[in-house]
């Protein structure tokens, strides 16, 4: 069963209400005396991890040594448009989402098309946690520890035709619950794509949760896409459609400023966006900038894949 | 009214009292330099809008304490948006300045708000009683610069948000409507109507 009952938490280590209460009251008024926590992760005390808990491997291969950033920078610094396009919006008004009953659409050249229910997604596959850098085009980036599984055993199921050359990811459109979409800031509903190879890249993730339990609604949930080495626009969230085609999907961005968006939008130091450079960048909780990677630091495990692209041009 | 001018005074402190306050409180998020930059140039562009109403309003009701307050607001202006200046070129560029110049001759953005800042810097020097004396006729041609400066800012503005131009354009219409009150064949008629409103 993927999804364990609260239940099976032992009551002795769920912390009573009163002791929690306390414990956040300290951390408060020492965070205020100290003046101390200007960019320190004093926010931690503010919210811990809450939801269901998922079971999960932890394959050694993704683990990671650098701090993460905590839950509450995680699910309170969201760009997610479809519930406003300031980044403290999401974390309140995605909590309308209603993420249950959820289907996914498998359409285009697969030999398996169909209207297939969230289980029936996810039944086959074992959940493991990676921890991934998440750059966002805007020059900021936080450590994530996910929980999902390869996007790549998913499309395997469904067998893509030999035409199935780029995949077409499809964000759920519902503007009764994503007041966000109730204005055309973008051309809803959100759309992101993929280059066949870059979807079966062992490292491209379907993630249905983050810190060990099931997502949060404002990060995405129940199903997004993690692709870390491209910035975070290109991990599309709340995803409802994924289509097989023979053409580059145009997405959203694209099609909103196509100047400044590229289909590939990897990680690259050496390409400025026209509003930022993208030299450097910002960790969340950080003061001082640190550089940025080329391919966010997965160049290793992904350079190949644009080998003999002039990545200026392909941005 | 003679509490007025004082009172104006402390209430433009406010943002920067309440900022300072948070950031040291931990009360702005994940990102609170994100926060506070960008708090800084929108309380620079809201008393830069707030100076320009000062005018029409003592025209329109014939008012003496607006042409007072006036020069205090477009100083303040003039002290957020430094403010906004030095915390992008201390906290977004490390005071790099090979890359500060890149920056602002490559993003249009940034150029336009560079521009605006150095076109308020006349300004604010010439604010003073001994200037506006010596400058004399002058001073009021040198200070319609504040009419391309909101110009720059808007646009500033404008190049700056990835796709959501709501707040930009909300100002944009107070801008416009702030241009439009100064107009010279609606200035008088409103201001005939308003006087004998208030006869």
């Amino acid at each position: 069963m993927l999804i364990k009952r609260p239940a099976d938490i032992k009551s002795s280590e769920i912390t009573p209400e009163a002791v929690y209460n306390d414990r956040r009251r300290f951390m408060q008024t020492t965070a205020g005396l100290a003046l101390a926590p200007l960019f320190a992760s004093a926010a931690f005390a503010e919210s811990m991890p809450n939801g269901q808990k998922l079971n999960y491997l932890q394959p050694k291969q993704f683990a990671s040594s650098e701090p993460r950033s905590t839950f509450e920078q995680i699910t309170h610094y969201n760009n997610f448009y479809e519930f406003g396009t300031d980044k403290y919006s999401p974390a309140e008004l995605a909590q309308k989402l209603t993420v249950s009953p959820w289907s996914i659409a498998i359409e285009g050249e697969v030999e398996k098309p169909g209207v297939y229910t969230l289980e029936d997604i996810l039944k086959p596959h074992s959940l493991e946690e990676r921890i991934y850098r998440l750059r966002c085009v805007e020059g900021w980036s936080m450590v994530i520890p996910w929980v999902g599984f390869s996007l790549g055993d998913l499309i395997k199921r469904f067998k893509p035709t030999s035409g199935a050359k780029y995949v077409e990811f499809t964000t759920l459109s519902r503007p009764a619950e994503m007041v966000g979409q109730r204005r055309n800031v973008l051309d809803w509903p959100y759309v992101e794509g993929l280059r066949m190879d870059e979807a079966m890249h062992p490292l491209t993730l379907l993630a249905v949760g983050l810190y060990g339990e099931v997502m949060p609604k404002q990060n995405g949930a129940p199903i997004r896409l993690v692709v870390p080495w491209k910035y975070g626009f290109k991990s599309i969230k709340s995803i409802v459609k994924i289509r097989f085609v023979s053409k580059p999907p145009i997405s959203s961005w694209m099609r909103s400023v196509p100047s400044e968006y590229g289909f590939y939008s990897n990680v690259n130091p050496e390409v400025d966006h026209p509003r930022w450079s993208q030299g450097r960048e910002r960790r969340i909780g950080e003061f001082l900038k640190r550089e940025t990677l080329k391919f966010n630091g997965y160049g290793e495990q992904v350079a190949q894949l644009y080998q003999g692209m002039d990545l200026r041009k392909y941005f | 009214m003679k509490w007025l001018k004082p009172m104006v005074f402390l209430a433009c402190l406010v943002p920067m009292g309440y900022y300072t306050w948070a950031v040291f409180a931990d009360q702005l998020g994940a990102n609170p330099i994100e926060v506070v930059t960008r708090a800084a140039g929108e309380w620079a562009l809201r008393l830069l809008w707030l100076t320009l109403l000062m005018t029409p309003l003592r025209r329109w009701w014939a008012w003496a304490w607006p042409i007072r307050l006036r020069r205090m607001l477009g100083l303040y202006s003039f002290f957020y948006a430094t403010v906004h200046l030095l915390l992008y070129l201390w906290l977004d560029k490390f005071f790099m300045w090979p890359e500060i110049g890149a920056d602002i001759l490559k993003r249009p953005f940034i150029t336009m708000g560079m521009l605006s800042w150095l076109l308020l810097l006349p300004l604010a020097f010439t604010s003073n009683q001994l200037a506006i004396r010596r400058l004399g006729k002058r001073w009021r041609s040198l200070h319609r610069l504040v009419y391309p400066i909101a110009g720059l800012v808007i646009l500033h503005f404008f190049w700056l948000v990835k796709a959501d131009v709501l707040q930009p354009l909300i100002y944009l219409g107070l801008l416009a409507l702030l241009l439009w009150v100064r107009l010279p064949v609606l200035a008088p008629n409103l201001y005939k109507r308003v006087s004998k409103l208030s006869v």
